[in-house]
């Protein structure tokens, strides 16, 4: 009935994961519980869980990742604490059975459901205000996308409670992932996750490539598109190109741990290295998947904060689409130590190294964008500056690493450790945070505490630094990864240091934490009536903050690039007098919810085998879509009384906040 | 706070540097052989070539960060200089230049140090096979007729011909002392040439996770002088014990902190033997898994 689960695949032994699963299931016991309370189910229901808006979508996308970067977090400060006592004979306190699924956890999460998510999130948020669009072209698509993704978080995070998750790393290799070597449910839990999520990702990049293809405010050729819009093509671009790759290479590793088959088996001609190769053809493509939409977010901030138009615009499109295509033949650099002949290694490291000619370019381009500007250190623009350092020097050792004759005393320790998480925390999640600050008053309408954000920039940074360069040290003291114990007393000092920089960045995080709840409650002082706080250049900031669910009364003509800027000094911002028109608009709908809901019971009873229930899944997956499928009913058009009503109501509400700002200040003065 | 980190963070990184030019324990850049020198060479010279661009991206960096804030008036302020064909030349041309010497070094020293070349020397090279086991290393002297558990010993000065392949997971075969790893994958055998020039006891170990016991997968490497070869192999010679194909799936079975082990005899063809029964079953699927 059951399949394979049973009482004894729940940890009631491990008190460790038992604590960690009465502590989230306490936290989400306490929101389901206050929602209750304060009766707030209809409004959730209606106002988010239904919700077909890409800047709700974006929010929820951003609250999520959010939540796995405390996940993921935990699970590294657990494996940092593991090594700086692990030494001389200690076991630590996490054994391997525990430790390796942590550090598989710790990658999953931290590439699919935090930073991915929070990539997506982003781009929900920006990209169709940044193109005078109203919503994606296919809003229902988007709910569809973000559910999957949604419950596919669900799913790593009952492997807390239920089972256990891979022992494998995070990319599963073969044959360690095979069922001869895996038996346990842990890399059916990670396929599965990743499989649900993958789907998701997929209908994100054709659904946003769509958009931008498509949806343009008129006026914006391809050479007006804000960066952001760009880098945000391109991700899409290559998510549609590789996620295929990844969905077909965990197919067959299903294929042959479900159906006895022998893709990536050592026996019957089997062959690991097509999964290695396979994988990684995705893998690729997907760090520029996550540092592309980075880097548009810096292009966005660097400009809007050094009061200047970016320097070298058409060379950071044509750098952004080099990234692109060299993307997809770099992969082999991740294996240099498989034996292929010189040839094939010196192309690759070749190659790789080539895309340092147009990202370092990028970074040039920055450069002269802050040069003969006014900066303004805001908290975005100090992320900005603090990648430009951290990721340079990162880049550095990337390309240290694509030289095969290098790479063979520097693959798998830590000094390959330290250089993805100097390009990834330095380059990607920098640039995430500094999106969030930088849009979060648009998707709000308040600006985040900036003393608060700044002070959580300085431990980050710092905290980086302290965590991260030992380990380039360790790398060239000859410690590979994921070492559970160790018995080199010249290692324990630095990775005692690397624990203290984990613990700089948990400071990080809580105030990261404590800037959202401190904003939020002091929201109204942060208020923006303006939807313009920055003094930005960039059609998003030409409407309300946050901006009505139909983003623009009036479609955007755009004549130039940073379309918005060019109007505000040519003074081509003129009040709308005219009438409005009735907008055409999505309906809400929570068949994205059932469907997610429906593939996580069919991955949950693929993972125990439970045959009837996987049957159930689908099926009701499959009716769900169909009768979604059927239904006409899917639009409707808000009268252009509605649209002059909510704007009125908006221009009253500003005028208001202006005048009661005025009797303060003379009440002060 | 932004101006007492900024004066910490160098002086961290001059620490760092020191400790690195220091070269206390840094195996890596403390090579015992020509190959890991020739890596180390590698390093280091690919490592002054990207700080050509490097340290003046970082240093105007904050910079200009700090000369064009917005409070600093009397700095130029020019909102529309979005394009200067001179700066665009120089930062492509900086970056392809210095990309263009790192691929023509990639090319030439991918080729010269390729793990399969074997190594000149006058001396004959010393074979070694090396099966990667759940989780120990188990080594093979074709030549001497000899087979170890987690300990080599090789002359100093001798080219060591390593072949490699695993009977379980793929691990990653790495003396960080001598220099190029290179993956031991069932069914496959690869390649690896390395040479050691000071006699000493090199740690060696798994550098691909392979499994619960991963950690503990390390191995002696006994660089020593021909006498002393010579009497590491009488001594495995004398052990008493021989591996044959009927103790060797006890040997093969997953254990963890194996202790050196030596087999004073071992069956001709048993590395040939561990390799070919992957093949064997992908030729013959149904015979093969009745092999089982």
């Amino acid at each position: 009935m059951l399949g394979k689960l049973t009482w004894a695949d729940i940890p009631f032994d491990n008190p460790i994961e038992m604590g960690a699963v009465l502590f989230m299931g306490g936290v989400v016991a306490v929101v389901l519980g206050l929602v209750t309370w304060y009766r707030q189910w209809p409004y959730l229901w209606r106002e988010w869980l239904t919700s077909v808006d890409h800047k709700k979508i974006g929010v929820m996308y951003i609250l999520l990742a959010l939540v796995m970067l405390l996940r993921g977090f935990s699970d590294a400060i657990m494996m940092r604490a593991q090594q700086a006592i692990a030494h001389d004979g200690a076991p630590g306190y996490l054994p391997p059975h525990h430790y390796d699924q942590i550090f598989t956890a710790h990658g999953v999460i931290m590439i699919f459901f935090m930073a991915m998510p929070f990539m997506i999130g982003l781009m929900n948020i920006a990209v169709p205000l940044q193109i005078g669009a109203r919503d994606v072209a296919f809003p229902f698509l988007n709910s569809v996308s973000f559910w999957l993704t949604a419950v596919s978080v669900g799913l790593v995070n009952i492997s807390l409670a239920i089972g256990e998750f891979a022992q494998t790393g995070w990319l599963a290799y073969p044959p360690l992932s095979e069922l001869q070597y895996s038996p346990g449910v842990g890399v059916d839990y990670y396929i599965w996750s990743l499989q649900i999520s993958g789907i998701g990702t997929l209908l994100t990049g054709i659904n946003f490539f769509v958009t931008i293809l498509k949806m343009r405010a008129p006026g914006m050729n391809y050479m007006k598109m804000p960066v952001f819009v760009w880098t945000a093509l391109c991700t899409n671009v290559l998510i549609m190109a590789a996620f295929p790759i990844l969905t077909v290479t965990l197919g067959l590793l299903t294929l042959d741990r479900y159906l006895g088959m022998h893709f990536f088996t050592n026996d019957a001609g089997g062959n690991q290295m097509m999964y290695v190769n396979l994988i990684w053809a995705w893998g690729h493509p997907e760090v520029y998947i996550l540092i592309l939409p980075a880097f548009g977010v810096f292009s966005e901030v660097v400009a809007t904060f050094s009061k200047k138009h970016l320097f070298g615009y058409a060379a950071m499109v044509y750098a952004t689409i080099s990234i692109t295509v060299l993307s997809f033949v770099v992969w082999l650099h991740h294996f240099f130590t498989m034996g292929s002949g010189a040839n094939v290694n010196a192309f690759f490291g070749i190659t790789t190294m080539i895309i340092a000619i147009p990202t370092g370019v990028k970074v040039f381009n920055w450069l002269f964008t802050i040069f003969r500007g006014r900066v303004e250190f805001h908290t975005p623009i100090l992320w900005t500056i603090g990648f430009m350092v951290t990721f340079t020097i990162g880049g550095m050792t990337g390309v240290l690493l694509a030289v095969p004759g290098a790479d063979y005393v520097l693959h798998n320790s830590l000094f390959l450790i330290a250089h993805f998480h100097n390009v990834i925390i330095g380059g990607v999640l920098f640039g995430y945070v500094a999106g969030f600050n930088y849009w979060f008053p648009k998707a709000f309408g308040f600006k985040l505490n900036e003393t608060i954000g700044k002070w959580s920039f300085w431990f980050w940074l710092s905290g980086f630094y302290v965590a991260f360069m030992p380990l380039y040290v360790l790398g060239f003291m000859g410690m590979t990864r994921r070492m559970n114990h160790y018995d080199n007393p010249a290692w324990t000092p630095w990775l005692e240091v690397a624990a203290v920089g984990a613990c700089m960045i948990l400071v990080g995080i809580v105030l990261q934490v404590t800037q959202i709840v401190v904003s939020i409650r002091q929201r109204e002082a942060l208020r923006d009536w303006t939807g313009d706080p920055w003094g930005g250049r960039t059609l998003e900031w030409s409407t309300s903050s946050p901006p009505p669910f139909y983003n623009f009364a009036v479609t955007p003509h755009v004549h130039a690039l940073d379309e918005f800027c060019d109007a505000k000094e040519r003074g081509r911002i003129a009040k709308h007098t005219g009438a409005y028109e009735d907008i055409h608009m999505p309906r809400n709908t929570p068949a994205g919810l059932f469907i997610a809901v429906f593939a996580a019971i069919m991955g949950f009873a693929l993972i125990w085998h439970i045959w009837w229930m996987a049957a159930f899944g689908f099926l009701a997956m499959v009716t769900t879509f169909i009768v979604r499928s059927c239904n006409d009913d899917i639009d409707y058009y808000v009268p252009a009384s509605e649209v002059a009503r909510i704007e009125g109501e908006h221009e009253r509400a500003v005028a208001l906040s202006l005048a009661n700002a005025r009797v303060a200040a003379a009440v002060r003065a | 706070m932004k101006n007492r980190i900024s004066r910490w963070l160098p002086g961290a990184g001059a620490f760092g540097a020191a400790f690195l030019l220091g070269g206390c324990q840094l195996d890596v850049l403390d090579p015992m052989g020509n190959i890991g020198q020739q890596e180390k060479s590698l390093i280091i010279l690919s490592t002054w070539l990207m700080l050509i661009v490097v340290v003046p991206v970082i240093s105007l960096t904050l910079l200009f960060a700090w000369r064009y804030r917005a409070t600093n008036t009397q700095a130029t302020y020019s909102p529309n200089w979005a394009h200067s064909r001179p700066v665009e030349t120089v930062v492509w041309a900086v970056p392809i230049a210095i990309i263009a010497v790192l691929a023509v070094i990639t090319w030439q020293t991918t080729h010269s140090l390729d793990p399969y070349k074997p190594l000149t020397s006058s001396r004959k090279p010393v074979v070694i096979d090396v099966v990667a086991l759940d989780w120990k290393w188990m080594f093979i002297y074709p030549e001497q007729g000899i087979a170890t558990v987690n300990e080599i010993a090789f002359p100093i000065g001798t080219p060591i011909e390593f072949h490699i392949t695993s009977d379980s997971v793929m691990n990653s075969f790495f003396i960080p002392r001598l220099g190029s790893q290179i993956y031991a994958m069932a069914g496959m055998e690869t390649g690896l040439h390395l040479i050691a020039d000071k006699p000493g006891r090199y740690f060696g170990e798994s550098a691909q996770f392979s499994g619960a016991g991963f950690s503990d997968m390390h191995f002696n490497a006994i660089a020593t002088t021909d006498a002393g070869f010579k009497g590491w192999v009488d001594q495995v010679r004398h052990s008493g014990r021989n591996l044959t194909n009927a103790n060797y799936s006890a040997v093969a079975a997953p254990s963890e902190k194996v202790p050196a082990t030596y087999f004073a005899q071992v069956q001709p063809g048993m590395f040939d033997q561990i390799i070919a029964k992957y093949r064997g079953k992908a030729m013959h699927f149904n015979s093969g898994m009745k092999a089982e």
